[in-house]
């Protein structure tokens, strides 16, 4: 086993450096961001560092496993360990946070009326950071339940102090929809605890309470906890309806983070802690909840292309983006569920091309996210709106995308086991398309609006932020093999914990049309 | 011949033995039963000018002495004073925790720096409220020192409440320790009618559960024959047919304590008297008098009363129920912060009822660990609470809160945490202590109980977020209050009921081995 705790690590140096550019003394605003950035790097190329020992073929699913008693009376340690979902997830805050850093240069000195500082905007995004990778590489439940919750401190000030006119209804609205969600998993999580110690010694150890074989009844109960919180994290249709409010309000950067890695830790709670720990109750209640993932990507689709507001149709569009997520992985195969890792991950490249060229977008037009404020802006500002194109190019999943490729396999996984709900979630991608494209042309084409004749292109500072996650999107999209291989064994690792088996081949009464496709 | 005989018979006649008295185990009462007198004596003596400082010396130095002799006690576990005081684990936590936060409350009562005319207190508790009197009274800038030998008595009291061994010495320690906050209930320097009418009520229905104590233990006297506890608990398995004395008296005497622990329906007190009291004194009344009536009442159920589990557990499961839920819910429609956390204190004794009801040693652990937590967290939210003020006087209406957090930021923060900690927020302190409650009764097969204690708490979550929410989320206005700021006393008293709730949330291990080592109660 690994002697040095590389998570800990990982995970202290946005940390600290949240503190020490919190420390800085005032008015030192290019210091305060450049440092930033140098510890948002740092923190990457750790992650690059851990990433290159994660042993992709090992019989382990979880990998650099740290283990320390914290409150011993009650089995609470402070354990730390990776599969490969939480490491890529964790690889994705690492890659969007310099980015977001970079993108969000200069996002407080053009708000005029923000509440915060300079220093304390990018000290928050650090610790947010912090709490990003704590809460992927936890394997404690309990350490799991305090980064969760703490994580909503940073997000709660990051749109509460920064974000536009109605932040702080939205930051409100934002907070009291997690908490409650928080209460309920907190209540579910005691009761997992009080099950496991009827064995003896509680503990809240993911390993051990994933080994647990708890009474269907009981497990009925708890997963409905756990899944309420993380059901209103993703969000899911109908807990979703914070999230516009939030991603409206919120600074582009901070939009991206919340969109693109908060709320994955919704569904990543899901297939990490719903489905090994509650399996029986997990597959009682996949038809109502795959129902609702496709009600949700319908819902959010549709009123996606009705929206007028940029920010709000974004929000709409992750939240039907987290339906078909959801929906690969409680359709229980293996390529569905690994599918939804990618989509994990795409999405949250997707989110932040897209959101970050509009971003830069409404920087140059006094932050109006209203789509008729604009046309035409092909002509004025042709790079902004090649790399919106490509955003919007991304969240329809263009194939040679990595998009493509989850979305690819979540549908596969779907038609494997339902060839109903793969045909219904297909149709959605449709509209997908519509709205996407519909957005760039009333946006992009057309004759150059009054009042944007004169923004500028795209600096080199802004390109040099959206290049890395373009790069990736492209490159994951040709050769998805680096995020697949260490995904896959996790999968596999959960769906043997499920006891679920990919469906034969053929699928009974619903015909011979998924034949060949064994793998 | 005659010589012995005459001795035996000297011996018949005159059976005298000096009671035996361990002094050492018994100091810490002494010692602020002295202080008490002591302080009388400062007033009786010492001019007008001299006496605030003097009196604030004997009281500190007392509680640390008495402090120390506590420590110095440690481990130890006998009955003393003729079997009526019984010194063990329990009791001993329990009057270390009591003097520590004596030692913030004594802190928050010395405070004068927040309001401008001097500390919380009347000048003179016998003017008019409104009269010419008062108002010359306050522009002398007197300061009233009489509430330091009231203090000192009630500390000394509730100090030998939680080790009375025997019913009479109980309620002997039950009326010290009341009746010299009945009184410092009505010094309120501000709102004097509300203080006084609160004083009037706290006394009117502490008589009555006096009453209830007094005539419960009259009636197990009855019964056993005897009002030590360990007798009365020998009588219970020695008479196998339960006599209606043995079963009136035990309830008699539980009323007597629920009403001061102020579990439902005994708790009508508690509102009125939080929110009439001066605030440092609501402080200390809240955080000592639930741990000083829990420690009572948990010595009568496990000691004397533990052959009687089975008739006394349903009683209070249904009072741990409706503690809980009338606690909470009540709660939350309340718009004085003070009597928010009246409410709550009471959604609080419920919660540590259903430790209390495990009645397993898990059961007696939880609860010690629970009162310690709540003890700290309830003297800083009050603390907080004296110093959110206005021009006439402490702004206690919620709405005055809003915007707080922006217009003060580290106070509303300290209350943050307190806040959490009494919703039970983990890293906090509340947190492990629900916690180990919860799962102590689980382990006792109270499940049912359990699940209701987590929805109460849902419920009382949401009446403390709310604070939260207002003193961060508003906007601050023309009526939102300033908070002063204070002397080294208060600041003290605050900081270290943050810490102790942040500490035992975080590295809770200590307290928790602590408390399981205390021991069961000594028979």
């Amino acid at each position: 086993m690994n002697t040095v705790p590389w998570l800990t690590i990982l995970g202290a140096v946005p940390l600290v450096g949240s503190a020490v550019v919190a420390l800085l003394p005032k008015g030192r605003d290019l210091i305060a961001k450049q440092v930033a950035l140098v510890f948002s790097l740092a923190t990457l190329a750790l992650t690059i560092v851990v990433a290159l020992q994660f042993d992709g073929g090992s019989s382990q699913p979880f990998q650099f496993i740290e283990s320390v008693p914290w409150i011993p009376a009650f089995g609470i340690s402070y354990g730390l360990g990776v599969d490969g979902i939480g490491l890529v997830l964790i690889a994705l805050a690492a890659t969007l946070v310099p980015v977001v850093i970079l993108a969000g240069w200069r996002d407080v000195e053009d708000t005029p009326d923000a509440r915060g500082s300079v220093k304390g905007y990018f000290a928050l995004i650090l610790a947010l950071e912090t709490t990003m990778i704590g809460v992927f590489a936890a394997t404690d439940v309990f350490l799991f339940y305090v980064f969760f919750e703490v994580m909503l401190v940073p997000t709660y000030f990051l749109i509460g102090r920064y974000g536009g006119p109605q932040r702080s209804y939205a930051a409100v609205k934002f907070l009291l929809y997690s908490l409650l969600g928080g209460l309920f998993m907190l209540a579910a999580m005691i009761g997992l605890y009080v099950v496991s110690a009827q064995g003896g010694q509680g503990t809240f150890n993911w390993f051990d309470l994933a080994g647990m074989d708890i009474d269907p009844t009981t497990q009925k109960m708890l997963f409905l906890g756990f899944f309420f919180a993380f059901a209103i994290k993703a969000p899911l249709w109908p807990f979703h309806t914070w999230l516009p409010d939030a991603a409206g309000a919120a600074k582009p950067g901070t939009a991206v983070l919340l969109i693109g890695v908060l709320d994955k830790v919704g569904t990543f709670g899901m297939i990490r802690y719903c489905l090994p720990i509650f399996p029986a109750a997990s597959e009682f209640y996949a038809p109502v909840i795959i129902a609702l993932a496709l009600v949700g990507l319908f819902y959010g689709a549709f009123v996606a292309l009705g929206q007028g507001d940029m920010k709000r149709l974004f929000a709409y569009s992750s939240m039907s983006h987290f339906g078909l997520i959801v929906l690969g992985i409680f359709v229980f195969t293996t390529i569905g569920q690994s599918g939804s890792v990618v989509y994990m991950v795409a999405h949250g490249l997707s989110t932040a091309a897209l959101f970050l060229a509009a971003g830069f977008l409404m920087q140059r037009n006094r932050g109006s996210s209203l789509i008729a404020d604009y046309s035409g802006v092909n002509k004025a500002a042709p790079v902004l709106a090649g790399f919106f194109l490509f955003g919007a190019l991304a969240t329809l999943a263009l194939p040679g995308l990595v998009s493509f490729i989850g979305e690819f396999m979540v549908l596969l996984g779907s038609f494997q086991r339902f060839l109903w709900v793969g045909a219904i979630a297909t149709l959605g991608i449709v509209i997908t398309a519509a709205y996407a494209l519909r957005l760039y042309q009333r946006t992009m084409t057309g004759p150059v609006g009054p009042g944007l004749e004169g923004i500028g292109d795209l600096r080199g500072r802004e390109i040099t932020a959206l290049m890395p996650v373009v790069a990736l999107t492209i490159l994951l999209g040709l050769y998805p093999a680096p995020v697949l291989n260490v995904v896959n064994p996790a999968i596999d690792n959960v769906m043997s914990s499920i006891g679920a088996t990919d469906p034969a081949p053929v699928l009974g009464s619903t015909g011979t049309s998924s034949e060949g496709t064994e793998q | 011949m005659s010589a012995p005989a005459f001795g035996m018979h000297l011996a018949d006649v005159v059976p005298f033995n000096l009671p035996s008295i361990d002094y050492r185990l018994i100091a810490p009462i002494l010692i602020l039963m002295g202080a008490g007198l002591l302080s009388v004596l400062v007033e009786a003596f010492i001019p007008r000018r001299g006496r605030r400082p003097v009196q604030l010396i004997v009281v500190f130095v007392a509680l640390l002495a008495a402090f120390a002799m506590v420590l110095a006690a440690a481990g130890s576990r006998a009955v003393t004073a003729e079997g009526s005081i019984a010194i063990d684990g329990p009791g001993l936590l329990l009057q270390g925790t009591l003097l520590l936060v004596a030692l913030l409350a004594a802190m928050l009562m010395a405070e004068r720096m927040v309001d401008p005319s001097g500390d919380a207190f009347a000048p003179r508790a016998s003017t008019l409220p409104g009269s010419e009197d008062e108002r010359q009274f306050t522009q002398r800038g007197y300061l009233q020192t009489e509430i330091w030998p009231l203090f000192c008595f009630s500390v000394s009291g509730m100090l030998l409440f939680v080790v009375s061994n025997d019913l009479l010495i109980m309620f002997v320690a039950l009326e010290i320790m009341s009746l010299p906050l009945y009184l410092l209930a009505g010094m309120a320097r501000r709102r004097r009618l509300l203080s006084q009418e609160a004083a009037m009520k706290y006394f009117l229905l502490g008589a009555l559960s006096s009453a209830f104590f007094l005539y419960g233990s009259a009636l197990l006297y009855g019964f056993s024959g005897s009002i030590d506890l360990p007798v009365i608990a020998d009588q219970i398995t020695a008479k196998p047919s339960q006599s209606w004395l043995l079963m009136i008296g035990a309830a008699f005497v539980l009323i007597g304590l629920l009403f001061k622990v102020g579990a439902v329906p005994f708790h009508q007190w508690v509102p009125d008297v939080y929110q009439g009291s001066p605030t440092p004194v609501t402080g200390f009344m809240a955080a000592t008098v639930k741990i000083a009536a829990f420690g009572a009442l948990l010595r009568v159920l496990y000691v004397a009363l533990g052959g009687l589990q089975w008739d006394w557990a349903p009683m209070l499961w249904i009072i741990a129920i409706l503690t809980m839920v009338v606690g909470s819910v009540i709660a939350i429609t309340q718009t004085d912060i003070k009597r928010m956390l009246a409410y709550s204190s009471i959604a609080q004794a419920g919660f540590i009822l259903v430790g209390v009801v495990a009645a397993t040693r898990e059961g007696l652990a939880s609860a010690l660990f629970y009162l310690i937590a709540y003890a700290f967290t309830t003297i800083g939210a009050f603390a907080v609470i004296a110093m959110a003020r206005d021009s006439s006087g402490e702004a206690t209406h919620l709405s005055r809160w809003a915007g707080l957090g922006r217009k003060s930021p580290i106070v509303a923060t300290a209350f943050t945490i307190f806040m959490l900690a009494l919703a039970g927020i983990p890293l906090t302190s509340g947190f492990i202590a629900k916690f180990s409650v919860f799962t102590a009764a689980i382990a006792a097969g109270d499940t049912w109980l359990v699940i209701v204690a987590v929805l109460a708490s849902l419920v009382a979550a949401f009446f403390y977020l709310r604070v939260v929410v207002l003193m961060f989320f508003a906007e601050p206005g023309p009526e939102t209050a300033t908070v002063a700021v204070p002397s080294v006393f208060t600041t003290v008293a605050l900081a270290a009921g943050a810490t102790v709730t942040v500490v035992l949330g975080v590295v809770p291990q200590p307290v928790l081995e602590m408390v399981a080592n205390a021991d069961v109660f000594i028979r």
